[in-house]
Formats: structure tokens, C-alpha cells, sequence
């Protein structure tokens, strides 16, 4: 019992540390982040093709499947209530409120988040941050803000494409191959989708955009500089991400309502 | 900073452990400016750990590093900084970056800190890494070159600021013998032409006697010998003799700390 008690103890106390030093962390990027934008702008920019250009394929396509399973739902559950004419709003609402940012955000964590982690541990593993200090050039600066910036750039933009080519899945499924009245689709959509729901889905796309890219440096800056500790840091980028991003976006969604 | 003192780097009274293994302990050693200073030891005694808290990419439990005079254990963020742009240094493995080509690489250092042309600076690269051979392979990536070639453009990267003090960790280790001629005669050349301060780690004995204007044999955490390698081979020491002839009996146990061979061979684990 005392054994157990005390693994508790130490567990809580190791965690409270790694969120100190996770948030103190979060401090150092932001502090150095206005520097990088203004005077390196090209690192961010590469960066923002890397996690936000690369990612637009897997983007797209998870996008309109989303929208089309949407469509195929709503239309066999409210053809029931005869209001198949509803599906654009039922859609609409689900991809811009919850599934645009939150899958964006997922698959963001699987695409570009273990991309970084890796690249960030193996660049550590190798020595590579080890010769930028000794070059006097600060690896946080160089390496790991543009990184940063370039998710939280990315990951709203994405979530903007995400959610549109999901409605464009959605009309190819409902509009085109079940005969919704292509007028009700797009005019349910536009009574009812508030300016709110808009800027709830935004808010979440910039608040996973930091989350996201933020675990996946700080997972790679800290991996242990093995080959079996770069995979295993790839491995929580993606797992805690999760986490995070469900946990937040129930906390946003209870805030917003 | 202009320090005319004929010590550039003193190390007093170090003590560095890691967990229960202590590294050093009352280690003193002083690297002369203008000379190539040779840190030579057997495997596992902490020579690359000795570098890393010369730069002070570590810092020592006990006792301090000078550098030019100055305690680097005090110094702040931007000072260690400035005082590391005149530190080259060439990593074991080369560590170039590997998102950027060969010419990249070893334009990093100006391209952080100077305001250079384009043009000055691919003049300043071409020039570099002619001297180590490799001008042709300036397009090529990283990824592409062998383990020497690696090196080479590290060693190009390492020099490319013109630094008072170059540092080299096993500099000589996957080099074929033409380029590890060259690189021994760059290294010599350098320091007597530009007045560079060359700390080289190595246990490659006949290489650093070629080079080497004196050298420190580390061992058990402290000094075991010191001077120009023609005293070390000349040494009666036992230690000194066994590392410096490459002797497999001698204070220095090849074998690392296991159980008795036949026992461990005959005895009931081994079914």
C-alpha cells in the first residue's frame, strides 16, 4: 500500500514537473518567435510548405470522404423525417463546429507532427543541434520556432480546405448521386450556419494549430538521442496530441455553448 | 578581446561526474596558444565529455575552465555565444546538417552572423572546402558523401569563420590514408599560418605524433602524462608505455570488469 501510494506520489510529481517545464518551454518559443518573423521570414515559409503544402493531399482526400459519409448518414437518417433538405445544414455544421478541426488536427499529429518529432530527435541524435550551438547559433531559434510558427500557420489553413472539401463531398454524395434539391442544400446551409459557428471552428483550428505543433517539437527536442528514443518520442507526438486535441476541444465546445 | 597571456585555455581542480561515475576528479591541464595540443587516452575515459565542458556544452560540478582568462562558467548566454563564434569545432561523426546541401553547410556559420554578399560568401565556401578537396562536391547533399568526406566538409564548415581555436574530435578516425595525410598537414598548416590554437582528441598515436606539439594522456580521471609525444614514447611510466605502444597487458585492462572466462563458460547458466 505504501509502495503503491508513493508510485503515486512520485508519478503526480514527475507529471507537474514535465507540465512546468512544457509551459516554460511554450514561454521560450514565444519569446523568440516575433524575432523570427520578422528578420527569417523564408524559415517559417519553408516550414509552412512543409507541414501545411505536404499535408494537402492526405488533407483533401480524408476531407471529401468525411463530407460524403456525412452526406450518406443525414440523408438515410432524416430522409426518415422527410428532411433530406436538411443534410447541407447537418453537414455544414458538424465539419466547421467539430470534425473539420478536430480531424485536421488528428491527422495533422500522424502527418506532419511525427515528421517534425523525428526530424527534430534525429537532428539531436546526430549532433546537429549540438554543432549549432557550438556554432553559436541557438537551436530553439533556428530550428525549432520556424517549425512551430509554420503549424500554427498551417494547421488553420488546412482546416479552412479540410471543412470545404468536405461540403464538396457532401454535394457530390447528397446533391449528385441521392437528388437533394441542390437549392435546399445550399440555402438550409446558409440560414442556418451562424458567424458563431464559424469562429468556434476557427478558434479551435488555431488553438489545436498551437497545440499540435508545439507537442511535436517539444516530443522531438527532448527525445532521449537513440534510435529507439526518436521512435518512441514519434510515437507520444501522435498519442498525446490526441488526447489533447479531444480534451480541448470538448473544454472550447463547453466554453462556446 | 586581445589577451596576450600565454595560457588560452586553463582547466583547475575539475571535478565532473555523471550519476555515481565520476568522470574527473582534480583534473588541472593548460592548452598553450598557438600550439596543437593532442587529448589522447584509452576508450571510455571521458575525452569527447572533456571537450564538451571546454565549450561548456557541460558544466563542471567542481573547479573551472578558463578560457582566455575568463571563468566560462560565468559567463552569460550572449557572451558564451561570442566567445563560441571563435571556436571551431569538428564533431566525430561530422554533424552537418542534412536538410542542406555540402555548399550550405558550410556557408551556415557566415550566413548566421555575417552580413556577407552572396557573392564574398560563395568565394569564402569555395575557398574552404577547396582546401579540403572537396570543392566538386559542393551541390551534393549529406546524405550522399561517405564517413571521410562527411568529416572533411565538417572540418571546411569548422573553419569557415576563421576561428582562434579549433577543436577536433577524432578527426582522423574512416580516413583513407591520402586524406588523412592532407588533413594532418591542413591542421599543421593552419596553425602555424593563422595562428590558430588546435585541440585535437584522438587515440590514433602515430597521426598525433605527426601533428602534435604536445600532448595530455588522460586516464582513471586525471593527467597520467604530459609533453611532446617524443617524451611520452620515451616514457618509463607503465601506462604511458602500454597506450603509447599499443599493448594489450599493462595497467589498462582491455577486458572489460566481467566474471571468471571459464567459469562462466562451464558453469550451470550456460545449459
Amino acid at each position: 500500500m505504501k509502495g503503491l501510494l508513493r508510485d503515486i506520489y512520485n508519478n503526480v510529481l514527475e507529471f507537474v514537473r514535465t507540465f512546468g517545464a512544457f509551459q516554460l518551454f511554450f514561454l521560450r518559443i514565444i519569446r523568440h518567435s516575433p524575432r523570427i518573423v520578422l528578420r527569417r521570414p523564408g524559415l517559417v515559409i519553408k516550414q509552412i510548405h512543409n507541414t501545411g503544402a505536404l499535408s494537402l493531399v492526405i488533407i483533401m482526400v480524408c476531407g471529401f470522404f468525411v463530407g460524403g459519409v456525412l452526406g450518406l448518414q443525414g440523408y438515410s437518417n432524416l430522409a426518415r423525417f422527410n428532411a433530406e433538405d436538411s443534410v447541407g445544414t447537418v453537414v455544414a455544421l458538424a465539419l466547421i463546429k467539430e470534425l473539420g478541426p478536430v480531424i485536421t488536427a488528428l491527422l495533422f499529429a500522424g502527418r506532419a507532427g511525427t515528421a517534425l518529432s523525428s526530424e527534430i530527435g534525429l537532428m539531436k541524435a546526430t549532433d546537429q543541434l549540438s554543432a549549432m550551438e557550438m556554432m553559436a547559433v541557438n537551436p530553439v531559434r533556428r530550428v525549432l520556432v520556424p517549425r512551430f510558427l509554420g503549424g500554427v500557420v498551417a494547421m488553420p489553413l488546412l482546416v479552412a480546405i479540410f471543412t470545404c472539401t468536405g461540403l464538396f463531398g457532401a454535394h457530390v454524395v447528397a446533391v449528385d448521386l441521392l437528388s437533394v434539391d441542390v437549392g435546399a442544400f445550399w440555402q438550409q446551409m446558409q440560414l442556418s450556419v451562424d458567424i458563431k459557428d464559424i469562429r468556434e471552428g476557427v478558434l479551435k483550428s488555431f488553438v489545436f494549430g498551437i497545440v499540435a505543433s508545439l507537442l511535436a517539437v517539444w516530443e522531438g527536442y527532448n527525445a532521449i538521442p537513440t534510435a529507439e528514443g526518436v521512435g518512441r518520442a514519434t510515437t507520444r507526438t501522435v498519442v498525446i496530441t490526441a488526447i489533447s486535441v479531444l480534451i480541448l476541444d470538448f473544454m472550447i465546445t463547453a466554453v462556446m455553448l | 578581446m586581445v589577451d596576450y597571456s600565454e595560457n588560452l585555455i586553463e582547466i583547475r581542480d575539475l571535478m565532473y561526474s555523471r550519476g555515481a561515475r565520476v568522470i574527473f576528479k582534480d583534473m588541472n591541464l593548460t592548452i598553450k596558444r598557438g600550439e596543437v595540443t593532442a587529448l589522447m587516452g584509452p576508450s571510455g575515459t571521458g575525452k569527447t565529455t572533456l571537450l564538451r565542458l571546454i565549450t561548456r556544452q557541460l558544466i563542471p560540478q567542481q573547479g573551472a575552465i578558463f578560457v582566455n582568462g575568463v571563468d566560462i562558467a560565468s559567463l552569460n548566454q550572449r557572451d558564451l555565444y561570442s566567445l563560441r563564434q571563435r571556436f571551431g569545432m569538428l564533431f566525430q561523426n561530422g554533424a552537418l546538417l542534412t536538410d542542406i546541401n555540402v555548399f550550405e553547410n558550410v556557408a551556415f556559420p557566415l550566413r548566421e552572423h555575417t552580413k556577407l554578399s552572396n557573392r564574398l560568401i560563395r568565394h569564402v565556401v569555395l575557398t574552404k572546402l577547396h582546401a579540403v578537396g572537396l570543392r566538386g562536391a559542393a551541390d551534393m547533399m549529406p546524405a550522399e558523401l561517405s564517413g571521410g568526406m562527411a568529416r572533411r566538409v565538417a572540418l571546411a564548415r569548422a573553419m569557415v569563420m576563421d576561428p582562434d581555436i579549433l577543436i577536433y574530435d577524432e578527426p582522423f578516425v574512416g580516413l583513407d590514408p591520402i586524406s588523412m595525410g592532407v588533413i594532418v598537414r591542413l591542421v599543421r598548416r593552419m596553425n602555424d599560418a593563422l595562428g590558430i590554437t588546435s585541440i585535437i582528441v584522438s587515440h590514433d598515436v602515430a597521426e598525433v605524433s605527426t601533428v602534435a606539439d604536445r600532448s595530455y594522456l588522460i586516464s582513471d580521471g586525471k593527467v597520467a602524462a604530459s609533453g611532446s609525444p617524443d617524451e611520452l614514447s620515451a616514457a618509463k611510466s607503465e601506462l604511458v608505455r602500454q597506450f603509447m605502444h599499443g599493448m594489450a597487458d599493462g595497467p589498462v585492462a582491455f577486458h572489460f570488469e566481467a566474471p571468471d572466462y571459464a567459469e562462466q563458460l562451464l558453469g550451470r547458466d550456460s545449459e
